[in-house]
Formats: C-alpha cells, structure tokens, sequence
C-alpha cells in the first residue's frame, strides 16, 4: 500500500451534533483533497440525512463528560437548546455550516450519502423521509461493495 | 528555501510548492502553476475564483474556505469542484499565489 489515501467510506452511527460532525468534516475534508469519500448512516446518525430532523440536531447534555458540567444540570428545560446555539454560532465563526448545509455541500463535492436498510427498516422509515441528496437505501453487504479497494471509518 | 522557474520568473516558495511571496504573483506564473495542476487553461470562471481569493486574502489574511466561496455567491461548490478538480480550495490557493488553507472545511 503506498503512502495516499484514495478513498474512504464514513459511518455515522450516533445522532446529536457530536455524533454527526465528525464524519462530515472528515468526508468533507477528504473530498477537498481529491479523496473519493461515501457516508453511511446507521441507527441514530439517520437524523442527519431525515428531512424532518436534520435541522433540529442537537449536544447532547445529560451523560457527555465532555461538556464539563453536572449531569443533572444538563436536564434542566432548554439546556440542550441554549447548549447547542453556543455551539453553532462557534462552530459558524469557523465556517462550520448547520447540518442541512453541510449535507448539501458534501453532496455537492462529490460524496456519496447512503441509508442504513436495517435501521430504516427498524425505524419504519421510506425514502422519501430522507433529504434529496441521499443517493439510496443500502445494506451490509452492498455498503462492504462500495467501500472495496478503500478505507472504512466509524463513527 | 525552494525555488520554482516559471517561464523568467523565479519565485520561492514552500515545500509543497505555494509561492511565499504574494506579491510576486502574475497571471503567467498563475497560468504556469495551473498546468502543473493539471488545468491547461484558465477561463473566466477559473479566474473569478482566484480574483476573490486574493481579495479576501488581502483583506483578511486568509485564504477563504470552500464555504465562504458558495455562500459569497462567488462559485458554488459544485462548479468550484469542477473548475479544481482533486482538490479545490488548496488548488486555487496556490495558482493564487496564496499560501495554503489552513482550515478544516
């Protein structure tokens, strides 16, 4: 194997902003290198690419030790809402965009989005609950056939 | 500190081959350095691009990211991929003379 990546195959596999944005930035990333990138969305990292969710993602604030505060802090009302503003205006000065601009523009780069069939299928969701850049509804096997010759990532 | 000839012009630049001297930059050393990545011509489009990136570079020391450029109404992501294929952002950076992007997206 030589010294470049060629192409990756991403798994986003948790919901929540944390749980979504490092493998956009990584497919992203890989796309603005030359590097061939899919995503694959499995159990709750389906939001990110659900029309009705995806702009409504949110931290996470009971049970992540990485936002330094109390548990119990983090079940007060409007918490998880006021959490996740801060996020995104920091993540905004950066040029990071929200969820659903960030899914069209790695669509636009040449990424490849697919649905897991077995949480779809688990969810009772259809096709046309997920955003159009999503290209298909895929299993397994068919998501090991599109990674071949590349290297797998999970989120 | 390398060095790089294109056509009379000698230009220093990094080790990944970006000019570290804007001010040194024309749109012949721009041409030469686009052949090197694989682009044979600059079009009008193509120099769209790099006129706002070095704007932006002036005005913030930056070069802008993939986003600033789409949502500047300056090129959208898809024609950008299109003009820079296999790597835009960095792509532009250096045919504009420009160090290379630092950010992340």
């Amino acid at each position: 194997m030589d010294g470049k990546i060629e192409k990756v195959s991403i798994v986003i596999s948790k919901g929540g902003l944390d749980g979504v944005y490092p493998g956009l930035i990584m497919a992203n990333g890989a796309r603005m290198e030359g590097i061939e990138a899919n995503l694959f969305f499995t159990f709750f990292g389906l939001d990110a690419i659900t029309t009705k969710r995806m702009g409504r993602i949110k931290v996470a604030t009971v049970g992540n030790p990485g936002l330094h505060l109390p548990s119990l802090a983090g079940i007060l009302p409007g918490f998880s809402a006021l959490a996740t503003a801060m996020m995104k205006k920091a993540m905004d000065k950066i040029d990071i965009p929200p969820v659903p601009e960030f899914i069209a523009m790695v669509a636009d780069a040449g990424c490849r989005l697919y649905a897991c069939k077995a949480t779809v299928d688990m969810f009772g969701l259809k096709k046309e609950d997920f955003c159009p850049q999503v290209d298909s509804i895929i299993n397994v096997g068919k998501f090991y056939a599109i990674s071949a010759g590349g290297q797998i990532i999970f989120t | 500190m390398p060095q790089r000839q294109y056509g009379t012009a000698v230009v220093d630049v990094d080790a990944e081959g970006f000019m570290t001297d804007p001010s040194r930059w024309t749109r012949e050393i721009a041409a030469a350095i686009a052949r090197e990545e694989g682009i044979a011509e600059l079009t009008p489009a193509h120099w769209n691009v790099i006129e706002h990136m070095q704007k932006e570079f002036r005005e913030t020391g930056q070069a802008p990211s993939i986003r600033r450029l789409s949502k500047g109404s300056v090129v959208s992501v898809k024609d950008l991929y299109a003009l820079f294929p296999g790597g835009p952002a960095r792509k532009a950076a250096r045919i504009a003379g420009l160090k290379k992007p630092e950010g992340c997206v």
